[in-house]
């Protein structure tokens, strides 16, 4: 970001995660609001952000349903993709919507493991609230507080998620589960040894789900896997985490 | 005439507002301040319920939010605390908080709790107008006022909007941004003031940044109120003589205020 000339500001307030960020982001932009626009970088949000970067992300689900009707004459049996916010997987699932044969699962973070409390699965976990502008699932204590949330991955360590996410899972359409940490790691390994790329560690959520998934499926289905990120920004992480083990 | 009407009642009453975050620095210390702050000459008094995320609020009131959590201070120890106030002081009191910690406690519930506990109304920043049906029929039903805000920002639509649904007061931001001590006020604030006036019969209280009695004094030469709320959480903190400081800051507030209503200042 700073090689594009951005000024970046690390955030000191609150828990000084992604949420806490997002608070500081709209606290500067109410306060420079003449010069100043607000960008989401999530489908996450009071409207029509949520809208907005769900048509943005959506090219990624129009390319892929148009190429693999051309490689494979016939749509995914199963997609999967990471949900953190869930903009990828919004952008790769909306235009998969009415095919109602392909399958959509999102992969949420376990961290630590769902009975720990120290994750950022907010659809497996959460339930309904306000934040951030939005009514949506929510990770939050019985008196309304939002929680802290822990992922080896920042981009999937955030206590709420887009509120279409919430209908999807609520109306049936899509499925949501969660990977841990330590099946994430797994899953960057798995595509680094397979096919030489490095994914970032929050698309490592749906490589370790999907690994899972084929062992259940027969050889003719297919299954995408939405790889929104590179793995190079988490060699950091990876290194601490496999070193200790 | 509900209470809180008859605060604008009298002609040419400045209204002084305070907010106070519940349980900050603890709960002894809130139930001791709100009948010290009304006895020194504020007439409505704003108590906090914390909240973890408080968008609106800056460096101060958030550090007051996140202590209070910690202290253990929830929605319902909130209510309780009004409870006891209500016993200690007949002045207005309306909870500021966000919209979440009320919803988890049944936006019905609460709305009928906060009657019992004896509060007035209500103040939630990041509700607007559009949003707020739901929590407003059951605070129109229970009797209690839901304040709106404006802001500079606001254009006439808003300004329509917010003029046909508030009751109480309109709650106006003096600046662009967040609550917090500041030492300069936009100094053309009257002309705003003025077109909000054109359309809204409710009374129009300032905060956001009032931090000192001319400060005060300056904005209530064109609107009904002012609301103070970092200066005095600042004020809490400094020592062990806070609450005298706090209590003449407050004096010294309520003098300006008065001598702008006879024509003094």
């Amino acid at each position: 970001m700073k090689l594009m000339g951005a000024a970046v500001i690390p955030v000191s307030s609150g828990s000084r995660t992604l949420k806490d960020a997002i608070n500081e982001a709209f606290r500067d932009w109410v306060s420079n609001i003449a010069t100043t626009h607000y960008l989401m970088g999530s489908v996450v949000g009071p409207h029509p952000y949520p809208s907005m970067v769900r048509d943005f992300q959506s090219v990624i689900g129009k390319e892929t349903r148009e190429q693999i009707l051309k490689s494979y004459q016939c749509l995914p049996d199963y997609i999967v993709a990471c949900v953190g916010g869930g903009s990828n997987a919004m952008g790769m699932f909306h235009p998969f919507l009415n095919d109602k044969d392909v399958k959509l699962v999102g992969v949420e973070a376990a961290g630590n493991g769902l009975e720990t409390g120290k994750h950022a699965a907010t659809l497996s976990a959460g339930s309904l609230g306000v934040l951030h502008g939005a009514k949506s699932y929510v990770l939050q204590d019985k008196n309304g507080q939002i929680l802290e949330t822990h992922s080896i991955s920042a981009g999937l360590d955030y206590p709420g998620v887009g509120p279409e996410h919430s209908f999807l899972k609520d109306s049936g359409r899509a499925a949501y589960v969660s990977i841990t940490d330590t099946e994430a790691l797994e899953g960057f390994q798995l595509l680094c040894r397979l096919e030489g790329i490095i994914p970032a560690l929050e698309s490592s959520h749906a490589i370790a789900h999907a690994a899972k998934l084929a062992g259940t499926l027969k050889p003719n289905q297919i299954v995408v896997i939405n790889l929104s990120g590179r793995g190079d920004k988490d060699l950091d992480i990876v290194n601490k985490a496999l070193g200790a083990n | 005439m509900s209470r809180l009407e008859s605060v604008f009642k009298p002609k040419n009453h400045k209204a002084l507002i305070a907010y106070v975050t519940v349980g900050y620095p603890d709960v002894a210390s809130t139930l001791k301040v709100v009948p010290l702050l009304a006895e020194c000459g504020c007439d409505i008094v704003e108590p906090g319920i914390p909240f973890s995320d408080p968008m609106a609020d800056g460096a101060t009131i958030q550090r007051a939010n996140f202590k209070a959590l910690a202290n253990g201070v929830t929605t319902a120890v909130c209510l309780d605390t009004v409870k006891k106030l209500s016993r200690k002081t007949s002045i207005p009191l309306l909870f500021m908080t966000y919209f979440n910690p009320i919803y988890q406690y049944g936006l019905e519930k609460f709305c009928h709790d906060c009657v019992a506990s004896g509060i007035d109304g209500l103040i939630i920043p990041e509700l607007p107008p559009e949003e707020a049906g739901e929590i407003d029929n059951f605070a129109l039903k229970s009797g209690i006022d839901l304040i709106y805000f404006l802001a500079p920002t606001s254009g006439d639509d808003r300004i329509n909007l917010v003029a046909s649904k508030a009751r109480g007061f309109i709650y106006l931001v003096s600046i662009a941004g967040v609550t917090g001590a500041r030492n300069e006020l936009p100094v053309d604030l009257g002309k705003f003031i003025g077109r909000i006036k054109q359309t809204a019969r409710q009374p129009v209280c300032v905060g956001f940044g009032i931090s000192t009695p001319e400060q005060a004094a300056q904005v209530a030469r064109t609107a009904d109120g002012v609301i103070i709320g970092s200066k005095l959480i600042q004020l809490m903190e400094t020592d062990d003589a806070a609450m005298t400081t706090t209590q003449s800051f407050v004096r010294n507030t309520r003098k300006a205020l008065d001598e702008i209503k006879q024509g003094l200042s």
